[in-house]
């Protein structure tokens, strides 16, 4: 019966091709529109790391001013960045079973070629621990180990792109950069990696592109690293060398921890406030004691990756869903009105009302699966077009099976939704009425 | 086959009550070929509605092939409809989109036979009307009478215990009314039990019995090839109706 069903809505469709069309094109807009924000929202909302999400974990140390909180907003918070002091001892101290500190900064990569002038390039400045803990994929080499952190090694990983401009992308583990008139060593090259958001730094922006290279964060003194994202400071002190930067209460270094299980979640935070503890006793951390360590998607709720005019936005475009569906509504009403002869006539020979509903609503699916293909259409449309006017790095957004499906299946459950009323309504037409009038 | 007793229908607006049928008593034994005349609401159309189910009535009982047919639910009444009347309409009555195939297969479709089945039941029916070798056809390419045949292969198909026809000449010319009224009779002398509604005096006498209606009521009963005496009505005992005709 159902194939039946296909078939006889198909050539009502094909009745009234004008009809039919406004009604496509009514749902196809709706879903384009709610597509495309969804879209965004889910890419923006994911889990960048689904596989390690529960056992990584941010790190906040409140080490702020005793006498503001450092989020008036949101004054249970503490500040979510650390001074790089505190974090060389945590990953000294390596209490975790993998831990990194890392900040972002840049360096001037002196090319060997004659031709080539200098450039710069922008770096992850981590611990060896980093690419173990985020399942950075490498197409060369790997990551560098702890004794390299240790000795304060020049070691470099590259991103795929940096490799292919400064090796044309082949093997380059064993190769040297100049950087800063020092040699790196390439350890490793990383494949395409763009977990989306960039979950281990939502702070300096969680759409960022990765950065184009990683080295060592014990490497920071020797090559006076500065950071390029974002740091804050509520002491006034007297500044006037780089260590003293490194041992001032600025906060401008992430930490990240991995650890496996609840148990050892709460050690490792009983052994962040034995830490501030300690760090009391010698007249700092003067706030109340408030440490937090918060996994993946606590730490992208926590910084509002998906920021809430996103959320506001999804709403409204879902809404004009509603508005497309209720003008489908509409247009389906008008339609049945013209289908009610012929419904009469199924009934008067042996369709039941719930035979004649179910014709109906096949129909109605049928006409939002059409939307639906083409809604997708205007969604990838309106992706690109947000790609382009937002310089989002390049499948930020993009339509996977996941959103295709849930376009068409949205869209045939709307269709159906708005044939509800219609269909109902063409049912309770008496058909004797009908028949005899013709 | 048919028995209705005491039925009454009325419809309702909000300022009148329209008494449609009164009382209305009348029988109709397998094999019979009825036709039923009478004026403009004399209730000819709402009788053939609740007789073919697609009306209920407000009060009185039905039987139909056995079976009582007054408190049928919805689905119970599309499927007994589906198994048991066939109708014929005045307008033919043909989706015109789709082919005579097509046409023809609706009813079937609704009693869920498998497609071997149904292909061999519309081709029968369609050859019984002369209009096998135009399955393919839609009905604009076809006259009027034709048209007409191609709603009576539709209602022969699902084999019906009864064949309800609403003034199906009423749109055909002469000749074309004696072709299909020729078909109905056909089918008749193949058993199959035929209440027709008409105006048309000589299409009623083609009938085996006339049962003539004014103002919801049986006003007259007769056989018309028989003895064409009148058939005490059931209402007549009453003796008001029969008194009124004499």
């Amino acid at each position: 019966m159902f194939n039946y069903n296909v078939k006889l809505a198909l050539k009502s469709m094909r009745r009234n091709p004008i009809m039919t069309s406004l009604m496509v094109a009514a749902i196809a807009v709706g879903i384009g529109v709610s597509m495309t924000t969804l879209t965004v929202h889910y890419m923006m909302s994911g889990d960048p790391i689904p596989e390690k999400s529960d056992v990584l974990f941010a790190v906040a140390m409140d080490s702020w001013s005793p006498l503001r909180p450092f989020d008036e907003d949101y004054p249970e918070r503490p500040p979510h960045q650390l001074t790089f002091h505190d974090a060389e001892r945590l990953v000294e101290m390596a209490q975790a079973k993998r831990q990194t500190a890392m900040f972002e900064s840049s360096l001037i990569i002196e090319p060997d070629g004659q031709d080539e002038l200098p450039f710069e390039a922008g770096a992850r400045v981590a611990s060896g621990d980093f690419f173990a803990m985020f399942n950075v994929p490498f197409i060369y080499g790997g990551g560098w180990d702890r004794s390299a952190d240790e000795s304060r090694a020049s070691v470099v990983v590259l991103t795929r792109d940096l490799n292919e401009r400064l090796f044309g992308g082949e093997d380059s583990v064993g190769r040297r950069v100049t950087m800063q008139g020092r040699q790196f060593q390439v350890v490793g090259v990383i494949d395409n990696w763009e977990p989306t958001p960039r979950f281990y730094d939502p702070i300096n922006g969680g759409f960022q592109e990765i950065n184009e290279m990683f080295i060592p964060y014990s490497l920071t003194l020797g090559l006076e690293l500065g950071s390029t994202g974002s740091d804050w400071g509520w002491k006034s002190e007297d500044i006037t060398s780089f260590e003293q930067w490194l041992n001032s209460e600025a906060l401008w270094v992430q930490y990240f921890v991995e650890l496996d299980n609840p148990r050892d979640r709460d050690e490792y935070l009983s052994y962040l406030n034995a830490y501030v503890g300690e760090q009391k006793k010698r007249g700092r951390f003067e706030r109340p004691l408030n440490n937090e360590i918060y996994n993946v998607m606590e730490w992208m709720a926590f910084h509002e990756v998906v920021a809430n005019d996103a959320k506001v936005l999804l709403g409204l475009s879902f809404m004009f869903l509603l508005v497309c569906l209720l003008s489908t509504i509409a247009l389906l009403l008008t339609k049945f009105v013209g289908k009610t002869v012929e419904i009469s006539l199924r009934r008067a020979l042996g369709a039941s009302r719930r035979v004649i509903f179910k014709q109906q609503i096949v129909e109605v699916a049928l006409i939002g699966f059409a939307g639906g293909l083409i809604g997708l259409g205007l969604a990838r449309l309106g992706l690109s077009g947000i790609e382009a006017v937002y310089d989002a790095p390049p499948g930020l957004v993009r339509l996977d099976w996941v959103m295709m499906f849930s376009a068409i299946g949205i869209s045939i459950v709307s269709g159906m939704i708005a044939g509800l009323y219609p269909a109902w309504r063409v049912c309770q037409v008496p058909p004797a009425a009908q028949l005899k009038t013709q | 086959m048919l028995q209705m007793t005491h039925i009454q229908k009325v419809y309702r607006t909000e300022l009148i009550e329209t008494h449609a049928l009164r009382e209305l008593t009348l029988s109709v034994a397998p094999g019979e070929f009825v036709a039923l005349t009478g004026p403009s609401g004399s209730g000819k159309t709402t009788f053939l509605n609740i007789a073919g189910l697609l009306e209920s009535f407000e009060d009185g009982s039905y039987v139909l092939d056995g079976k009582d047919v007054s408190r049928l639910n919805d689905n119970e009444r599309s499927t007994y409809r589906n198994q048991k009347i066939g109708f014929i309409f005045q307008s033919f009555n043909l989706i015109p989109d789709l082919n005579l195939f097509d046409n023809v297969d609706v009813p079937l479709r609704y009693r869920g036979l498998p497609a071997s089945d149904r292909k061999q039941r519309i081709e029968n029916a369609l050859e019984i009307v002369g209009l096998a070798s135009r399955m393919k056809h839609i009905p604009a390419q076809l006259s009027g009478g034709q048209q007409q045949r191609v709603a009576i292969a539709r209602a022969l198909a699902g084999e019906p215990r009864i064949l309800l026809a609403d003034e199906p000449t009423g749109n055909l010319d002469t000749a074309m009314a004696h072709q299909v009224m020729d078909l109905l009779e056909q089918i008749h002398a193949d058993g199959t039990t035929i209440v027709m509604v008409t105006h048309d005096p000589d299409l009623a006498n083609r009938a085996e019995r006339n049962i003539h209606l004014i103002d919801g009521r049986v006003a007259a009963d007769e056989l018309v090839f028989a003895a064409r005496e009148p058939v005490p009505s059931m209402q007549s005992e009453t003796g008001e109706l029969l008194a009124a005709q004499s």
